[in-house]
């Protein structure tokens, strides 16, 4: 078998979550190569050239490939992806994006969010906002799989030794363009990449009270999210949301507060080593999947964190 | 321009999904059915389009057993047109949802169509994606703006981190994001109205697409239940036990 994994990364860094995509493919068994898609992307080919368990890395650097754009991206993916027997991509939008569209290319019928390999057909993956696991196998000649990363622990960054090979096909569908970009500057860690993640509801009240919980992050070094409650409500943009339709976090601490515990926000945090919740109504369903419990006042309780922290 | 919609039906976001005691399918009888909530928002943006005057028509299309056309109502209260179902009984996976698509989209020639990002059943977020690649069109996914403009439409995509905009030329895919809009309640006299709207029906066979599955769910189970912790009476303790307990700050 041999798989190729299609490394997330912004030009001038391999993102993490490709190392989680690596430990499914091993999960799988077999070569893993590494596809590098991206423009002046020399650095991330050779960042994925150490990563423990790569066989070889293929870079494709061209100006077609800068963003991202899935209209070229699935189509390079679509025409290296033939030799191999799995291809996989991190869940995250940018696979969502680009993977289904190559796996079309390809006629295949692919996996998404898989959270566990039981052989190398058979996968398992959440439905249902995650209330129901279900067990998937494929009868396609190449399985086509996302990955939810954090469903799996990351190889090492460091320890291979990888051949980096250059890719010189040049897939430009030429139907869309990279018009910009707005990203949100922050010094806090990502959300699917923090120890420590707290996040409010639509207990908040308004978006100025979010500082509360921004000062208690500063102090944990965690990121800051949000119930889809507390975003439809627009307290603060959807980025920040965790849940079905938002990010899927699994960090060691996640601190939910004045969040009720929808089914469509437990599935997006309930994989967290240690949940807390604070919430004055004793009843509200996240005290069901909290470890600690704090039935109070967040107006009271947060500030009063931040100060004993 | 014409817009084509895709409609799906799915269990209500409402309900709460459980596995049948053998294992082998999620146990859905008797649930209520609705229009899935990203699907709404397609069918909202189209409105909206037509409202401003860019779009001229709107063509919903649903697939799956009879009942679907009830989603199809649903989408021609709301605004649209006219209606398809593409029937059939048989279990529908994306790619054979994205092949149909394709060869309604060869027929009907619309210069936009949106479908919701996901739906909430099996929560796959592929069709919009492989429809786009099996037409050869652009794609922009999980919007949040859609802007059309001469030959082309500016979307506003929720990525990781923030936002992205890309310009693709029509025809093209967009699927939605949730904060792309507010959809409206469909006011009686439009669900009245929705009644005499015309809806073709048509199955896989006659748009020559093979609807065979290629995957096969082996079985189906509750995920690893979550026990509940203990309540803490004051912040001091909570500080102490994620200390010295949960050893996590």
């Amino acid at each position: 078998m041999s798989i190729l994994v299609i490394a997330e990364h912004d030009n001038a860094e391999l993102k993490g979550a490709t190392l989680n995509t690596i430990a499914a493919a091993k999960a799988v068994g077999g070569d893993i190569d590494v596809l590098v898609a991206g423009s002046g992307c020399g650095a991330v080919a050779e960042a994925a050239a150490k990563v423990e368990g790569v066989s070889k890395v293929l870079v494709a650097d061209n100006a077609a490939y800068e963003h991202q754009l899935a209209e070229n991206v699935a189509k390079l993916v679509g025409d290296l992806g033939k030799n191999y027997s799995h291809i996989m991509a991190p869940a995250t939008t940018t696979g969502k994006n680009m993977l289904p569209r190559a796996a079309a290319l390809l006629d295949v019928q692919p996996i998404s969010d898989i959270i566990a390999v039981e052989s190398p057909d058979t996968f398992k993956r959440p439905i249902y906002a995650g209330n129901v696991i279900a067990t998937v196998q494929s009868s396609d000649a190449i399985k086509v799989a996302s990955v939810r990363t954090t469903a799996f622990d990351p190889v090492a960054a460091e320890g291979g030794s990888a051949a980096v090979e250059t890719v010189d096909i040049v897939d430009d569908a030429a139907v869309s363009k990279f018009v910009g970009e707005e990203l949100a500057e922050s010094d806090r860690p990502e959300l699917t990449a923090a120890r420590v993640v707290i996040s409010g509801g639509r207990g908040m009240q308004n978006g100025e009270n979010f500082e509360m919980l921004n000062k208690v992050a500063d102090k944990l070094g965690a990121a800051v999210g949000a119930s889809r409650a507390a975003v439809d409500a627009g307290f603060v943009p959807n980025d920040m949301q965790v849940g079905q339709t938002g990010k899927i976090v699994a960090p060691d601490l996640y601190i939910a507060v004045g969040i009720s515990g929808a089914i469509q926000h437990l599935a997006g945090m309930k994989d967290s080593k240690v949940i807390v919740a604070i919430n004055k109504d004793e009843e509200a369903p996240i005290f069901s999947v909290a470890d600690y419990g704090l039935v109070a006042d967040l107006f009271d309780a947060v500030p009063e964190l931040e100060a004993k922290l | 321009m014409k817009v084509l919609v895709a409609v799906k039906r799915v269990v209500d976001y409402n309900v709460k999904v459980r596995p049948k005691a053998d294992g082998s399918d999620v146990d859905i009888a008797n649930v209520k059915m609705s229009i899935n909530p990203f699907c709404e928002i397609a069918v909202e943006e189209a409105v909206r389009l037509k409202e401003k005057g860019v779009v001229s028509e709107i063509v919903a299309v649903s697939m799956g057993p009879k009942q679907c056309q009830e989603q199809i109502r649903t989408a021609l209260a709301l605004g649209a047109d006219r209606g398809i179902q593409v029937e059939t009984d048989a279990e529908l996976q994306p790619l054979a949802v994205a092949k149909c698509l394709k060869a309604i989209v060869e027929k009907e020639e619309p210069q936009l169509v949106i479908l919701g990002k996901q739906s909430i059943d099996g929560d796959n977020n592929q069709t919009g994606q492989m429809l786009a690649a099996l037409t050869g069109m652009g794609q922009g996914t999980f919007a949040s703006e859609v802007n059309v403009e001469e030959g082309s439409v500016k979307v506003t995509r929720e990525i990781d981190g923030g936002l992205q905009t890309v310009e693709l030329q029509l025809p093209a895919v967009v699927t939605t994001d949730l904060r792309l809009n507010e959809p409206r309640y469909a006011s009686l006299p439009n669900i009245m109205k929705a009644k005499k709207k015309p809806l073709d029906v048509t199955n896989p066979d006659e748009l020559g697409v093979d609807i065979a599955p290629r995957t096969k769910t082996l079985k189906v189970e509750p995920p690893a239940e979550r026990q509940a912790g203990i309540k803490v009476g004051d912040v001091a303790e909570l500080v102490e036990k994620l200390k010295n307990e949960a050893k996590v700050i």
